[in-house]
């Protein structure tokens, strides 16, 4: 019986899993290269060729997630990195506070935030209208539906998961080790580079992943904020799944999106030289 | 919130813990266990089409109930604070009870939540909703997911309703549908930033670049991409719409549009997203009526006419009393309340006159108000108006593939 | 230099200098972009709009506040929400408690592999989870509704909840529940009197969580959902049509009880001394 008690213990969880996460990815493979249409049906023809056209048809969004996510995460990181060390080390007894602080925006819902930004961002809206009746920016300038809008809807969004994973990290350093080295002549630069930033990487590549990937399969901020030529693969495959309703095409755009994701994540674990990507986010 | 950021669960996270390569073997073998059970094909939705005298066999044997559930699109009806005032006169005069939703947003989007049930038969929850005159309109009719109409009991749709309104291309004989109110697609613009517009032209207007807006629903940017080449959307071939297509394809690649806006365009007007843009008569009627100053014109090339319809899915628990409604809302007065509130065109012509009278008997701003909406040529267009405006094209489920392999990549790419 | 005087871990050198004012303004920057769109929210459900869309300001009003119930379909949108989180979070806490609890305590075959169904639920991107889940639903021919929005957000809140707790579980003092049994209790009577106590602020934690995750999310919950509407995805359908000023101040309202929440978590660990 004893023995027993594990498997019991996590059986329920583990079933619910395995039937809503395992078993769904089998089936979009599935759906994936059926053909048909929504009103007669879709008879599974085996019709592998639809991953090539799908490929050729919206390579550009895929590329564009791959960018618009890269660029979102460089962005966050250089954004994060100080915030959470000046919290870690100059944050004193209110650190917590400081944390609370950079936690609490995300208590509103994440469409509403969004929405709340192409609200403040309007060409006539509280943010540039000021600055053009001054002068200083031209008239037709405008930041809605652009691809630096998309980004930094991305950044906004995701920022708190690339801080506090390097906030942990850094609170981790011991501050006295920091003091050994200056007393050892270091400068503030070299304490810093030699001692402080390879001790946070862990925390670093951690942040990276909780970001990258949800950025890049982000469908809202590219539809609130951006304009035609910002779409990405996510709202291509919002479109086609609940919208036009073809099923093969949406499936197979999704899965080349977690495959290229699965590939990513594990050469990115391979980079780091750990064997498994849970150990990177681990130490 | 979101919580993969609170303290406790990276504590949680950053334990270590031991997952090998033979564990993911594990989890794809289990995979493989599912791949069995995934070897069927999705079902179709297809439900039987109705068969002939259709219309007697459905109504013989239904009955009133006393209570209807109206699907229709938000601020879409009349509406004093929490009531529906056209609703409770209904209920005064007729008995029925009625339970409003606003549960329409988008008709792609509406109509992709039904179709599962109504092709298994199963209550959508609602007897009675609105449709555009659509791809998804066209398809219900074709799959037999709609009652067909018992005009001996709609005496007041056939003695009000406007001829403009009668037997439609895409319903003929108004089999399945009667209009809820119509629109006009035209052109809006703000006159402080564009000069005054006349043609359709000044969509693809180089001054305007990246300020223009165009609406993401294939059908709509498809016509006014046909009316730029003085093509008529009714009798339009698919070389029409590859030429339609290619027109609007230089449109972007010129960065000449801002975006492809759903219902938001008229928000990107106002806050000056766009300064010139694809719009519907009655939104910017409102907008004018608050004291914007915005311009709507129907082009010289053309422009569309649509209608949203009053319809009855045929899985309604309460049909008489939707046919009811339906009849109901053709009387003058109460269309007259309609279009007050809803600001669209009014299927019943003679909304007009009542609506002056009762301007005359109003001061101040409701009286400006009323003579607005009754002299307003977005809500009673004019004749000149009216000769210029077409229909969607209507498409076989085969053309259809072909259209919205068209426009679809323009909109949505 | 080096002659330090008493100096505790978590002190640093004096501040002042010009390096950590500029890095003191720059946090302050950072948290006032963070807290801009929030404020802009919370204001705009103050404005006395008359159009159908909030977009400009036209003076104060409290009036939205007494018309909460205005638009029937938002309320019925909010009340989905929070009965969904109800029920997931009631299911995902017990099967997350119990997974937290074998992980944590026991070593057995096929650890690895729940360690890796885990971690692939909180990593992989929620479009794909969502899009995988729709598939299962319509080949299987199951009407999409509450229910499977339920089954979805139990599905991406477990594996929070069995962290949660595992943390917990593993930094717990197993001698207690050995002195337990020692003196006579069943293994029942221990874990319902020392065991669940102890793992208790874990499972509150990661019920909060679960609930948090639950009442917001969007993605998944718009693949899953069908005809029903839940608050986040009302606010994407009003994005197309213009957003009365009602959900503002829903938005307001929850912001304010999560702030609440977080708040009072805070002070009272601080005060447990944890």
């Amino acid at each position: 019986m004893k023995r027993l008690t594990p498997y019991l213990l996590v059986l329920p969880g583990g079933l619910w899993l395995a039937i809503f996460m395992v078993v769904p990815m089998v089936f979009m493979a599935s759906v994936s290269t059926q053909e048909g249409d929504v009103v007669n049906g879709f008879a599974q023809t085996f019709n592998v060729g639809v991953y090539g056209e799908v490929l050729g048809q919206y390579g550009t969004q895929f590329l564009r997630s791959a960018s618009y996510g890269l660029a979102a995460t460089a962005v966050s990181l250089l954004l994060a990195y100080p915030v959470a060390y000046w919290i870690a080390f100059r944050g004193g007894a209110r650190k917590s506070t400081y944390l609370l602080l950079v936690l609490l925006p995300f208590f509103v819902s994440f469409v509403l935030r969004t929405v709340s930004w192409k609200f403040l961002l309007a060409d006539d809206g509280l943010l540039l209208a000021p600055l053009k009746s001054a002068g200083l920016l031209p008239g037709d300038f405008h930041v809605l539906q652009t691809t630096a809008a998309v980004i930094g809807g991305l950044v906004y969004n995701y920022l708190p998961f690339m801080i506090l994973p390097i906030y942990v990290a850094l609170e981790r350093v011991d501050p006295r080790t920091v003091e050994a080295a200056r007393d050892l002549y270091a400068s503030r630069r070299g304490a810093f580079t030699r001692i402080v930033l390879p001790l946070s990487l862990p925390g670093v590549f951690a942040g990276v992943l909780m970001t990258f990937v949800p950025m890049t399969a982000d469908y809202v901020n590219a539809a609130i904020l951006g304009g035609p030529e910002n779409t990405m693969i996510g709202n291509i495959i919002q479109t086609e799944y609940l919208v036009n309703n073809d099923y093969p095409t949406a499936a197979a755009l999704s899965f080349t999106l977690m495959a290229a994701m699965l590939v990513g994540i594990f050469a990115y674990a391979r980079a780091l030289g750990t064997e498994n990507v849970l150990e990177a986010a681990a130490r | 919130m979101d919580p993969r950021t609170t303290p406790a669960f990276l504590r949680g996270m950053t334990q270590s813990r031991s997952v090998t390569r033979r564990d993911a073997f594990r989890l794809a073998g289990l995979s493989a266990a599912g791949l069995a059970l995934s070897a069927c094909g999705v079902q179709g939705r297809k439900a039987a089409p109705p068969k002939k005298d259709a219309v007697a066999d459905y109504w013989a044997s239904k009955q009133k109930n006393g209570t209807l559930r109206f699907a229709n699109w938000p601020l879409y009806i009349d509406k004093d604070g929490k009531k529906y005032p056209s609703l409770e006169l209904f209920t005064a005069d007729t008995g029925i009870k009625v339970t409003y939703a606003e549960a329409i947003q988008e008709m792609p989007v509406f109509f992709g939540k039904i179709q599962p049930q109504l092709a298994a038969g199963n209550d959508i929850g609602h007897d009675l909703m609105v449709m555009t005159n659509s791809i998804q309109l066209n398809r219900a009719i074709q799959l037999g997911y709609l009652v067909p109409l018992d005009h001996s009991r709609l005496p007041n749709f056939a003695a009000n309703a406007g001829a403009r309104f009668k037997n439609p291309v895409w319903d003929p004989g108004n089999a399945y549908t009667v209009p809820w109110a119509g629109g006009i697609t035209g052109i809006a613009y703000n006159p402080e930033y564009v000069d005054e517009v006349t043609s359709i032209e000044d969509l693809w207007n180089p001054k305007y670049k990246g300020k223009v807006g165009m609406m993401s629903d294939t059908q709509e940017v498809a016509n006014f991409g046909m009316f730029a080449l003085g093509v008529d959307p009714d009798t339009s071939t698919e070389a029409d719409w590859r030429r339609a297509g290619d027109r609007l394809r230089r449109q972007r690649d010129a960065g000449l549009v801002r975006k492809y806006y759903e219902n938001d365009y008229i928000e990107a007007l106002v806050r000056g997203d766009v300064w010139i843009t694809m719009a519907w008569s009655g939104d910017v009627f409102q907008q004018v009526a608050e004291g914007k100053d915005l311009r709507f014109v129907v082009p010289a090339e053309g422009g569309t006419i649509w209608t949203d319809n009053l319809c009855i899915p045929k899985t309604a628990q309460n049909p008489v009393d939707a046919l009811t409604l339906m009849d109901y809302v053709y009387q003058p007065k109460i269309a007259a309340m309609l279009v007050e509130y809803i600001n669209y065109i009014a299927p019943v012509p003679a909304t007009k006159d009542i609506l002056a009278a009762k301007a005359a008997g109003e001061k101040g701003e409701d009286k400006e108000f009323l003579e607005q909406v009754a002299t307003s040529p977005m809500i009673y267009p004019s004749d000149a108006d009216m000769a210029k405006l077409r229909s969607y094209t209507v498409l076989s489920t085969a053309q259809e593939k072909v259209f919205e392999g068209i426009f679809q990549p323009i909109t949505q790419g | 230099m080096s002659a330090s005087g008493p100096r505790s871990a978590g002190r640093t050198r004096p501040r002042g200098r010009w390096t950590d004012r500029l890095l003191r303004i720059y946090v302050w920057l950072v948290l006032a972009w963070l807290f801009l769109p929030i404020a802009v929210m919370i204001v705009f459900g103050f404005n006395d709009t008359q159009s159908k869309s909030n977009v400009s300001w036209q003076g104060f009003t409290l009036k939205w506040w007494g018309r909460l119930d205005e638009y029937p379909d938002l309320v019925v949108a909010v009340r989905n929400s929070l009965l969904i989180a109800l029920v997931s979070v009631a299911v995902t806490t017990v099967l997350g408690t119990l997974m937290g609890l074998a992980l944590g305590r026991h070593r057995f075959r096929g650890q690895g592999a729940t360690n890796l169904a885990m971690f692939a639920a909180i990593s992989s991107p929620e479009l794909v989870m969502g899009a995988s889940l729709l598939s299962l639903f319509i080949s299987a021919g199951v009407e999409t509704g509450f229910a499977t929005v339920v089954i979805a957000h139990v599905l991406f809140s477990l594996s929070f909840v069995a962290i949660t707790v595992r943390a917990r579980v593993v930094g717990m003092d197993a001698s207690i529940e050995e002195a337990a049994r020692d003196l006579g209790a069943t293994p029942w009577t221990t874990f319902w009197r020392v065991t669940f106590p102890m793992i208790l602020p874990g499972v509150v934690a990661g019920a909060l969580l679960a609930f948090a995750l639950s009442i917001d999310d969007f993605v998944i919950t718009q693949f899953t959902s069908g005809a029903t509407q839940t608050f986040p995805l009302w606010i994407w359908g009003a994005t197309r049509i213009g957003m009365p000023p009602q959900v503002n101040i829903i938005g307001t309202l929850i912001f304010a009880v999560g702030v609440a929440v977080a708040v009072l978590n805070a002070v009272t660990a601080r005060r447990r001394g944890t």
